[in-house]
C-alpha cells in the first residue's frame, strides 16, 4: 500500500522530463597508470611494494609480519593458519594477517577492487588486523569510470574497493590509521 | 524551537572556541579545494552529475521501480516508509522477525531524521552507533553537529573524559590514537555480539538493485558481514540509474566531503550472505513533496557530501547544534523548512547568500538561490522571526526610496564611525553578532563614483 501510494505522490511530483546525459570518456595522463597508482597508494597509507623484489609472497608476508600469529589466505601460496572454507565469520576475529588477490587497480585513489569469490568471507578484508592484496601491475586503469566498466558491479553479492587502512579523523581532525577495520595495507605488485 | 540567531549568540559566547571551531572547519574546505583542483575534468563532473540528478529526479518512480525489482531478483527484501514513523515501525518488525536484539549502526543521517535510536531502545533493542564521531555523540546523548563529522564540535579533552567515564580510558588521556584504540577495542566487542547491522545508503544502483556504503573505518562493513540481518535504509533520492553513473558519483564525493580521492571502503552490496537476510527501507518522509516543488526540489539532488556546510561562514561561526535540524549548514536549511516551515524559519536567514555553498556543491544545487526564495516565502507567511522583521521593515521601507537610502547610507556611516562597539552589536543588529563590522568607508560607493566621474 505505500509503495503505491509513494509512487503516485512522485509521479505527480516529479518534473518534465529532462534528458540523461552521455558519460564521456576523460582524457588520461601520459604516466604509466602504475606509477601514479602508487603514489597515490602510499598518500593514502598504503604501502605497495614490488613482488619482484621478494622471495615469493610468503617469504614476504613472514618479512614483513615476523610476529603475525595467524596469516589467513585462500591462496595456494601461502600457507593459511585457519580454514577459511569450514569457519564462521566471527572465528577471523583471531586473524593478524589476510592475503587476497586484488582484480584491479585505480591509479587516481590508489583504489583497489576485490570481488566476493577471493574474500572467502566478506568481513575478511575487515576484520583482520593488516590486509595484503597481490595486484597485477597490468591490471591498473586511470580512473572510476574505467574501473567501473572493467568490473561487474554484481558479479557477486558483495565488491569492495579498498583505498587504503581503515582510518578516522572523528577527534578534533586528527588522523589515526587504525579505526574499526584493518589496521594496515599492502598492495604486492606483480 | 529557539532561533537560529539566539544559539549561534550562545556558541559565540566562547570566542576561542568559536575561532578553533571555524578553523577545523576552514582546514577541511582547503583541503576539498586541492582535491578539487587536481582534477582538470572537475567542473565538467559536477555538471553531468547535476544533469544525471535532474534526469533521475524526472523519472524517479520508474528507477525505485527498476530498482525493487532488481533488489527483490537478487533475493534482497524491499519495504517503503512513507514517513520517519513507518520507518521505524519497518525496522522494529524486520529486527523482531529475526528475533535481533542487539543492533549495530554506521552512519546514516535517515534514521537519525527519523529518530530510529530513540525509537528501537523504547521497544528494548539495543543500539550502538559504530561510526567513531557518532559513537562519540551517541555517549554524550547529543545529535550529530555535522553530517560528514558529527563530533566537528568536541575538544579531544572532552572526548578524553567521557571515555574516561564509559570505557575506563586512563583519566586525563587526550591522545586521539590512544581514544581511538580504545573505541576499536570497545566496538570490536559489539560487531561480534550483534544480531542485525543497519546503515545507510550512499547510492542505489537502479539498473542492478544493489547499494553502495562509503566509509573510512570499516565499520559498516565490520556490522553487515557479521550480523545475521542487515538492514540499509535509503531516501527515495539516492537513487542513480547505472553502473557508469558511480563513477561520476564517487570521484566527486569524497574529494568533496574530506579532500580524499576515494574514501578507504566503497562497498556494494547487492545480495545476502548464504544463510543470511538483507533488506532495504526505501522512505519518503516529505522528499516527494519537496520534489513537487520546482523552486525547492534541486535540494534532492544533495550527496550529502558535507562541503557546503565546512565552506558556510554561518556554520562555521555558528556550530551544527544552532541549527536544531538533522542536517545543519545551507543544504539543511533549505531542506528542513520544507518538513516544518514555521518551527525552522529562522534557518534560510542563518546565511550571508555569500553563495560560496553553491560554489563548492558537487552536484551544483543553487543552494544560496533556494535560500532566498524560502526567505521570500516566510516573510510573506508571516513566519520571520521577530528581531528580522524589525530590521527588515526598516530596511524595506528605505529601500523602496533612493533617496532615503542614500541619506540613512550616510548618517550610518556617521554613525558607525562614532558609535562604541556595544551599540554596534546591540541586540537589534542579528549580523553584528559575531562578526567585526568592517570600519565603515567615508565615502559611501555613490559619493565615490559620483566624485570619480565627475573628475
Ligand atoms: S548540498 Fe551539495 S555541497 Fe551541500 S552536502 Fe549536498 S551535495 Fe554536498
Amino acid at each position: 500500500m505505500s509503495k503505491k501510494k509513494m509512487l503516485s505522490a512522485i509521479k505527480t511530483a516529479k518534473p518534465p522530463l529532462s534528458s540523461m546525459p552521455a558519460v564521456p570518456p576523460f582524457p588520461t595522463e601520459q604516466r604509466p597508470a602504475s606509477e601514479i597508482f602508487g603514489a597515490q597508494a602510499a598518500q593514502s597509507g598504503s604501502r605497495v611494494l614490488l613482488a619482484a623484489d621478494f622471495d615469493g609472497i610468503s617469504q614476504a608476508i613472514h618479512f614483513l609480519y615476523p610476529q603475525a600469529r595467524c596469516i589467513a589466505s585462500p591462496l595456494p601460496q601461502v600457507t593459511s593458519g585457519i580454514e577459511l572454507k569450514n569457519c564462521e565469520p566471527s572465528d577471523l576475529q583471531a586473524v593478524d594477517v589476510a592475503v587476497l588477490n586484488g582484480q584491479l587497480g585505480v591509479a587516481e585513489n590508489g583504489a583497489v577492487w576485490i570481488a566476493e569469490e577471493d574474500m572467502v568471507h566478506r568481513v575478511l578484508p575487515f576484520i583482520t588486523q593488516h590486509l595484503v592484496l597481490l595486484l597485477p601491475q597490468d591490471q591498473i586503469v586511470y580512473n572510476m569510470h574505467e574501473a567501473y566498466q572493467q568490473i561487474t558491479i554484481d558479479e557477486g553479492g558483495f565488491g569492495l574497493f579498498v583505498a587504503g587502512p581503515s582510518k578516522t579523523a572523528d577527534i578534533e581532525q586528527s588522523l589515526v590509521i587504525g579505526a574499526q577495520a584493518a589496521r594496515s595495507l599492502t598492495i604486492f605488485l606483480t | 524551537m529557539k532561533a537560529h540567531p539566539i544559539k549561534a549568540a550562545a556558541f559565540l559566547q566562547n570566542e576561542a572556541r568559536a575561532d578553533w571551531h571555524d578553523e577545523s572547519l576552514w582546514f577541511v574546505r582547503a583541503k576539498r579545494d586541492k582535491a578539487a583542483h587536481e582534477i582538470p575534468e572537475w567542473e565538467q563532473l559536477r555538471e553531468l552529475a547535476s544533469q544525471i540528478k535532474d534526469h533521475t529526479l524526472s523519472r524517479l518512480d520508474d528507477y525505485l521501480e527498476d530498482f525493487e525489482r532488481h533488489a527483490l531478483e537478487n533475493g534482497v527484501q524491499v519495504h517503503w516508509a512513507e514517513d520517519a514513523a513507518a520507518h521505524n515501525r519497518i525496522i522494529q518488525s524486520i529486527l523482531k522477525k529475526h528475533r535481533a536484539r542487539r543492533v549495530v549502526k554506521s552512519k546514516s543521517m535517515l534514521t537519525e531524521e527519523c529518530q530510529l535510536n530513540a525509537y528501537l531502545e523504547q521497544h528494548d533493542i539495543e543500539v550502538v552507533d559504530t561510526d567513531l564521531g557518532e559513537r562519540i555523540i551517541q555517549m554524550r546523548g547529543e545529535p550529530p553537529s555535522h553530517i560528514v563529522m558529527p563530533a566537528i564540535h568536541l575538544k579531544k579533552e572532552e572526548v578524553g573524559q567521557l571515555f574516561h567515564e564509559q570505557l575506563r580510558t586512563e583519566k586525563g588521556a587526550t591522545d586521539p590514537k590512544y581514544l581511538t584504540e580504545a573505541a576499536r577495542q570497545h566496538l570490536r566487542h559489539s560487531f561480534l555480539k550483534a544480531d542485525a547491522a543497519i546503515t545507510g545508503v550512499n547510492f542505489a544502483i537502479a539498473e542492478t538493485g544493489g547499494v553502495v556504503v562509503c566509509t573510512n573505518e570499516g565499520n559498516a562493513d565490520m556490522g553487515t558481514h557479521l550480523a545475521r540481518v542487515q538492514i540499509h535504509c535509503m531516501g527515495i533520492e539516492k537513487i542513480i540509474p547505472q553502473t557508469k553513473h558511480l563513477g561520476v558519483f564517487t570521484r566527486l564525493l569524497a574529494r568533496s566531503a574530506t579532500g580524499q580521492p576515494s574514501t578507504i571502503y566503497t562497498s556494494h552490496y547487492h545480495r545476502p550472505r548464504p544463510g543470511a537476510a538483507m533488506h532495504i527501507v526505501i522512505v519518503d518522509n516529505g522528499r516527494s513533496k519537496q520534489l513537487s516543488r520546482p523552486d525547492f526540489r534541486n535540494s534532492l539532488k544533495c550527496i550529502r557530501c558535507g562541503a557546503c556546510i565546512n565552506t558556510c561562514p554561518i556554520y562555521r561561526r555558528s556550530g551544527g547544534h544552532s541549527y536544531g535540524s538533522t542536517v545543519p549548514g545551507p543544504i539543511g536549511s533549505i531542506l528542513t523548512p520544507g518538513l516544518d516551515l514555521k518551527k525552522y524559519s529562522s534557518l534560510p536567514f542563518a546565511s550571508t547568500l555569500c553563495g560560496s555553498c553553491s560554489d563548492v556543491c558537487p552536484v551544483k544545487i543553487d543552494i544560496h538561490e533556494q535560500l532566498y526564495r524560502w526567505r521570500q516565502i516566510i516573510t510573506r507567511e508571516g513566519h520571520l522571526p521577530r528581531t528580522k522583521k524589525w530590521v527588515m521593515k526598516i530596511a524595506g521601507s528605505i529601500l523602496s526610496r533612493p533617496g532615503w537610502y542614500e541619506q540613512a547610507g550616510k548618517t550610518a556611516r556617521r554613525l558607525l564611525r562614532g558609535l562604541p562597539r556595544i551599540l554596534v552589536y546591540a541586540p537589534l543588529n542579528i549580523w553584528g553578532k559575531g562578526r567585526e563590522l568592517p570600519p565603515p568607508p567615508r565615502q559611501s560607493f555613490r559619493e565615490w563614483y559620483r566624485k570619480n566621474r565627475e573628475e
